[in-house]
């Protein structure tokens, strides 16, 4: 949020639609994304009560749970779901490609990508994945090898979803927010619904409009994992009771039928959100992609790659909590991707770049002076370090010996050698280094020409090196000591889920 | 009956009071600044049914799921003298075991009258607190009594727990899950300030007695199902912050007269039912005088109070239905007309000059204007600017693999 996307908000509240805050679209979406709808039973922990999962919009595989507070049904919806699942996964362990002077040789050409409709669903994957991984396939609770293998498969989505810089697995409300501005406030644009009718409302209809057609739980059930409670209490407690009836009395065909009324159930709260998920994939793949969404997809390759490779040599499965090295290291690396993901957004979406400038941050202007064949002779060695006057309507806070850099030439440093007000305007001395070839002559185009429209960021586009941490096995005493090495336990496999 | 009780109770009408409860006295602190939810909260009113009545029923419903699970869960762990519940508080507060009696203040003498279970719960928690005994003690179903606004609300906690180092804990029951050692903040929070209501009010029972509050612990001990079983967890929660966002917030509602005295005299939310209970007041006429009390929405509000959806009706146009945060950023500029006009309608595309002056034009606004103005105005340079120059380095649909 800032003041520009709030502006934006309010262009849209007077216009009736969506605005856009981006020129780009800063998130990856696949060729064939996987598209997860979860129901969960209300006031149960993670207890799955239907879903529509897939990756062909004409073809979602429906998976219903008739009675969830039992056992062996979340189980077997578990392998359910596995089925579909694993099987996408697998489709991408075929092809390789190349990653020519890296330590890995190869990694797979292409990553799975699993979209629910809202952060709740990845909170619920998260619990779905902490729920299955520990299972063991044989013993007391046995289930079959494709559950635990599930529950490490979603764990790793939901954890890569933590990351700014990662697209393996996004909510369509965050992505569907992070791209526009409705006339409504965060809180509202958590329903899907009311989101995308603000974006992209029915002919005839303004974006408020559809928006609070949208809030009829009748009309739009909620994208999940919570149900409507008065659908709960109208329709799903009778047609479970149903159920539960047929099955008691041994009346195999009344058990069908009730079935089938209770899947059809489920199914009309689950097919308007599916269809809203595809219709967010749609208008996403409409906006072109932003320069820097390749680079961390292909992290996102190496990631999946690491972890595939993992799971096939045999690998425990992800423990519960995080040993004292391993946090560290991952909310450094989470601090560290955070700001590269907002400068790189900044680098590749002037609109982006627009709210930095507001922010002093960053200045656009024109070139009014070069100096392109400068050279520093002052020092023990002689070097190229040619000087240009950017005249900008911005009001940077660019002080005297500060380095910038510019989304066109990023590898360039621009350090600020003089800033001076020149009428309402402010004219600034940049002396620039790096980027522009061996020689004491530039390469061509390597410096900004006099005329040139340029920008540049108090900030650069690169990746922070990771600070050093210990080795799990030298954690100082002071954070606990060297964690215990995983063993599973029969504790964890046999735990309840009830 | 005085002047301010009986103003209430013309406000309020010939509709039964509501009583206050844990839940929601704890949400009379989320939005502190709102004068119609306290008059109404004040008064009593029936905000549901209100808030229906004009034609914006809440959107708040609970699944009897939701609700068979709290209750399935309640019972088990009050099971048998509260066995499992014994277990528990013997961890975390060293309570000796088998020394522990169980109350049950449920009805007394079999009459479950409410003021004679509060009678008797304020006498056994004397008793508790002046015993030289060693045993500890569990009262379920206390009945406890705060007052807001003049009135006395009466409050069940789930249990409150007593041990002989002198001191009372709170215990509250919830059955949402506690995985790995976590749990939803957001229900954390609201249950946390609910245990905080308790507190309070078991402070003011003990302090009739002349029993000082530090009898009763800021340490709340919250019960909740471990993990993704029925197995009952303990975890002590310190509430002073919650107390003290309480204590402002009733003393405020006190001062309810300041409120009631912007009003005008005549002011009523009653439906005027005839004989049969069939409401004759037409809803514009209902929703004229709710008007006339002034609400303070936030979209927060959409998930704590029975009005949201009329006084969001009532806020469009205003930055603060937007989020506290864009009216923040938008220079505290009130209206989103005032927004668009201060940006400078012919920079702001998608809205043409008609759209933007009309309406509010010339309302008196944020107090300081041109500092606002001048924000918005860079910002509307800026993004028309962005929106119209072709991206620097924004890839082609060909360039990104998605």
């Amino acid at each position: 949020m800032s003041t520009l996307t709030s502006l934006a908000r309010a262009v849209a509240v007077a216009a009736g639609t969506a605005q856009r805050t981006c020129t780009v679209r800063h998130v990856h979406v696949g060729a064939r994304p996987l598209v997860f709808v979860p129901l969960a039973l209300a006031g149960e922990a993670g207890a799955p009560l239907a879903a529509m999962a897939g990756a062909d919009p004409q073809a979602p595989t429906l998976l219903v749970v008739a009675e969830p507070r039992d056992r062996d049904q979340r189980f077997a919806f578990a392998a359910d779901l596995a089925a579909v699942v694993l099987r996408y996964v697998e489709g991408y362990l075929a092809a390789e490609e190349d990653t020519p002077g890296r330590e890995q040789a190869t990694r797979y050409a292409d990553a799975p990508q699993l979209l629910v409709p809202n952060p709740a669903g990845i909170a619920f994957t998260r619990l779905l994945g902490r729920s299955t991984r520990f299972r063991r396939t044989e013993g007391p609770y046995a289930v079959p090898a494709s559950v635990p293998l599930l529950g490490r498969w979603l764990t790793f989505f939901a954890e890569r979803a933590e990351s700014p810089a990662s697209s393996l697995m996004l909510a369509a409300t965050d992505m569907l927010a992070a791209h526009w501005a409705t006339g409504q406030s965060p809180v509202e644009d958590l329903n899907l619904g009311a989101l995308l009718g603000w974006i992209d409302p029915p002919p005839g209809m303004s974006g408020a409009q559809a928006a609070a057609m949208a809030e009829d739980p009748v009309r739009c059930p909620p994208a999940g994992p919570a149900t409507d409670p008065t659908f709960d209490n109208e329709v799903l407690d009778q047609r479970m009771l149903a159920v539960r009836t047929a099955r008691l009395a041994g009346d195999g065909r009344a058990y069908e039928r009730a079935r089938a009324a209770l899947a059809e159930a489920l199914a009309t709260q689950l097919r308007p959100t599916w269809a809203l998920m595809w219709r967010a994939v749609a208008l996403l793949r409409g906006l072109p992609g932003g320069e820097h969404v390749r680079a961390r997809w292909d992290a996102d390759k190496d990631a999946f790659t690491w972890h595939a490779r993992h799971v096939a040599a045999g690998g425990p499965p992800q423990p519960r909590r995080d040993g004292a090295v391993a946090a560290a290291r991952r909310l450094a690396g989470l601090e560290r991707v955070q700001e590269m993901v907002a400068a790189q957004r900044a680098f590749d979406d002037p609109l982006v770049m627009a709210e930095h400038r507001l922010a002093g941050e960053a200045f656009a202007g024109t070139v009014t002076a070069a100096e392109p064949d400068r050279v520093d002779r002052g020092g023990p060695r002689a070097v190229l370090r040619p000087r240009i006057t950017v005249e900008t309507g911005d009001e940077p806070r660019a002080d005297r010996g500060a380095t910038f850099t510019s989304p066109a030439r990023p590898g360039q440093q621009a350090r600020i050698v003089a800033v001076t007000a020149a009428g309402g305007r402010t004219r600034i001395v940049l002396e620039l280094r790096g980027g522009m070839g061996r020689s004491l002559t530039p390469q061509p185009g390597s410096v900004p020409a006099v005329g040139e429209s340029v920008s540049y960021a108090a900030f650069g586009d690169g990746y922070q090196p990771a600070p050093a941490f210990p080795a799990p096995e030298d954690t100082p005493w002071t954070h606990g000591g060297p964690p215990a090495p995983y063993v599973p336990s029969d504790e964890e496999a046999r735990e309840d889920w009830s | 009956m005085n002047g301010t009780e009986a103003r209430l109770a013309r406000i309020r009408g010939r509709a039964l009071a509501k009583t206050h409860n844990a839940r929601t006295i704890a949400a009379l602190a989320s939005n502190p600044g709102c004068a119609r939810r306290a008059v109404m909260d004040a008064a009593g009113v029936d905000k549901p049914r209100i808030a229906a009545y004009a034609g914006f029923p809440a959107p708040f419903g609970q699944s009897r799921f939701a609700l068979a699970r709290g209750n399935a869960f309640e019972a088990q762990v009050k099971a048998n003298g509260a066995a499992e519940l014994l277990t528990l508080l013997r961890e975390h507060l060293g309570l000796p075991i088998p020394q522990a009696h169980y109350d049950d203040l449920g009805e007394v003498g079999g009459n479950p009258s409410l003021d004679l279970r509060h009678a008797r719960t304020k006498a056994l928690l004397a008793r508790a607190a002046a015993s030289r005994g060693d045993a500890g003690t569990m009262f379920d179903h206390p009945l406890l009594r705060l007052q807001v606004g003049g009135r006395y609300a009466f409050l069940e906690p789930d249990l409150i727990a007593f041990q002989l180092h002198g001191r009372f804990h709170v215990v509250e029951i919830k059955s949402f899950a506690v995985i790995d050692g976590q749990a939803d903040g957001d229900k954390v929070a609201a249950a946390a300030i609910q245990s905080a209501v308790y507190v309070l009010a078991l402070r003011d029972a003990l302090a009739e007695q002349h029993i000082p509050a530090e009898a009763v612990s800021h340490e709340t001990i919250l019960v909740c199902p471990k993990d993704f079983s029925s197995r009952p967890a303990a975890a002590a929660i310190d509430v002073r912050k919650q107390l003290t966002v309480l204590r402002r917030q009733l003393s405020r509602i006190a001062r309810i007269d300041d409120l009631l005295d912007l009003l005008p005299a005549g002011l009523t939310f009653d439906l005027d039912p005839d004989g049969e209970g069939v409401p004759r007041r037409s809803p514009a006429d209902l929703a004229a005088a709710i008007r006339q009390v002034d609400a303070a929405y936030v979209p927060e509000c959409l998930s704590t109070c029975e009005m949201c959806y009329f006084c969001r009706e009532e806020a469009r146009g205003c930055t603060a239905a937007l989020g506290r945060a864009a009216r923040e950023e938008l220079g505290g500029v009130e209206h989103v007309a005032t927004v668009l006009r201060l940006a400078g309608a012919a920079g702001t595309p998608g809205a043409p000059g008609g759209t933007v002056a009309s309406g509010t034009a010339g309302t008196p606004d944020a107090p300081d204007l041109a500092e606002a103005a001048e924000l918005l105005r860079r910002a509307a340079r800026l993004r028309a600017e962005a929106l119209h120059t072709d991206a620097p380095r924004a890839g082609t649909p060909g360039r990104e693999a998605g």
